[in-house]
């Protein structure tokens, strides 16, 4: 093991959780630059949790199988040693985001014992307009520096004005967004007012500082059908261009996904719900997934919890190091490669080596 | 023995039958092209249209709430009803433990997920549901048995 980095093994050894770690669906991002990166930082944890989609049924009643991923992932953060400095949520804690989901998932998210850095998804958005989430949760978007790493939190959800007064009532507008496959969908926006804050927010920020932005969509361009899609995307990038590198780190996809765009590398992180299928599996419309992603495994619905999972990045050198722990399925460690210029996946990245279920959908 | 050689050895009333069955042909057959067979290009639209309604109450009932009990609904983990793979029923269901069709995993999916009741097979909605994922998986290669 070398100086400053972390192996996957003594990871888990450290956690003291390794049995309930393997089983649980979360992330957890491992930063160790160890004086060797551009940084001066020291190492820390931080865990990513993200798209519990808590689904209310009537009363006091929820949709179990919702609330026993989001529990796990919980418990997991709680048993990890050393304790990961905060917890990122990545959005989607309701699924209509009603108030009696937002307020079964706080109470769930308040067992946790490291504090929690928010980030809203379209699930929490769209009822309210995101007003109960910036009274009882969190900013929308913000910025914190931690051990040496800048962090950014964006609102990546936003939409235009003319689909959000299309629609009669709260409820008829956040079903109309909470449905993935919609013909009336429309796409997401960071939008020219964040964007400026954005640019304020980076102005003093030295180029060679590790920077890591928070978001719910990715902030790419992958399939507009089912709106993994951030319209405003190309915008964004252009203002994280003068860093020599950057991590984006979101949920949406539900899925293994992963994507260099010039200097920003792109990692999804996996639901805590359920899995989606990859959106090339939908032929009638074409798609931009990234050339270099390998997918996951076809999730068999028999295991609740499978296709879900969770993931931790080793961050050396200011370059990640992403471990992918996937129930009933192998584990993966994509990291990015120098020669390639983007993310590798060690061990499937080659046609000949995928196994037989990343083909077929 | 050619043809003419069975003609020429016929009875007259056999040749007499010949002549009333061939005027019956005739007639009957002048008669079916406008009574008989009515196909044309309207009737391929009515069952066209037939067919695309049921696909639209498919549709409708995979996106809502009324298959389950917990108001999960079938879209949520198959946009677009991927990952339903028609095309390769009947196979092997895991789940069900035996080679299963279509029509047994959309039941396990309602009671298991969806926590709801099964479906008969024959019920408009099972129906509807089996029309809206063949049509969002048109054009995939048919591969019975392969998982």
């Amino acid at each position: 093991m070398e100086e400053g980095k972390l192996s996957r093994k003594d990871f888990l050894r450290r956690t003291g959780g390794l049995l309930a770690a393997s089983i649980v669906p979360m992330s957890l991002v491992e930063i160790a630059c160890g004086g060797r990166g551009k940084g001066t930082h020291e190492k820390f944890t931080f865990a990513f949790i993200s798209d519990p989609h808590l689904t209310h049924i009537k009363g006091t009643n929820f949709v179990r199988n919702f609330d026993t991923g989001l529990n796990k992932a919980i418990e997991t953060v709680n048993l990890m040693f050393p304790r990961p400095d905060f917890v990122v949520f990545g959005g989607d804690l309701a699924q209509l985001g009603k108030r009696e989901e937002l307020d079964h998932g706080m109470e769930l998210l308040s067992k946790l014992k490291v504090p929690v850095k928010y980030v809203i998804g379209e699930h929490d958005y769209y009822l309210d307009m995101g007003n109960y989430w910036q009274d009882k949760i969190s900013k929308l978007n913000y910025s914190f520096d931690h051990k040496g790493v800048h962090f950014v939190v964006l609102n990546s959800i936003l939409t235009y004005d003319t689909w959000i007064k299309r629609w009669k009532t709260p409820e008829e507008r956040m079903n109309e967004m909470a449905r993935l496959d919609n013909p009336n969908g429309s796409p997401f926006m960071v939008g020219d007012d964040q964007i400026a804050w954005l640019k304020k927010d980076l102005e003093n920020i030295k180029s060679g500082t590790p920077l890591v932005v928070l978001s719910h969509s990715p902030l790419y361009k992958i399939y507009k059908p089912w709106n993994f899609w951030t319209d405003d995307a190309e915008k964004i990038q252009s203002v994280l261009s003068k860093f020599d590198n950057v991590t984006v780190f979101h949920g949406h996809v539900h899925q293994v996904l992963y994507n260099q765009i010039k200097n920003i590398s792109f990692y999804a992180l996996m639901s805590t719900a359920w899995p989606w299928p990859y959106p090339e599996s939908y032929t009638q419309s074409p798609h931009y997934i990234p050339k270099m992603t390998v997918f996951m495994n076809r999730q068999d619905p028999f295991h609740e919890r499978d296709g879900t999972g969770w993931a931790f990045v080793n961050m050396d050198n200011a370059r990640e190091e992403m471990h992918y722990k996937l129930w009933e399925n192998k584990d993966r460690i994509v990291k990015y490669d120098e020669s390639a210029g983007h993310p590798v996946d060690s061990t499937y990245q080659k046609p000949e080596s995928r196994i037989l279920p990343q083909t077929h959908y | 023995m050619d043809d003419r050689y069975t003609f020429r050895n016929r009875s007259k009333s056999k040749i007499l039958f010949g002549i009333c069955t061939s005027v019956l042909f005739l007639i009957f057959g002048t008669v079916s092209l406008v009574f008989g067979d009515d196909w044309d290009k309207s009737n391929e639209d009515k069952w066209n249209a037939a067919f695309m309604e049921t696909v639209v109450r498919g549709e409708k009932l995979f996106h809502g709430p009324e298959l389950g009990g917990n108001t999960v609904q079938c879209a949520m983990c198959h946009p677009n009803a991927t990952n339903t793979h028609p095309e390769t029923y009947p196979k092997f269901q895991k789940q069900i433990g035996k080679v299963s069709t279509l029509r047994e995993m959309i039941n396990w999916c309602i009671q298991n997920p969806l926590q709801g009741k099964p479906l008969a097979y024959d019920d408009p909605k099972m129906i509807a549901l089996e029309a809206y994922i063949m049509y969002e998986r048109r054009n995939s290669v048919l591969v019975p048995g392969k998982h």
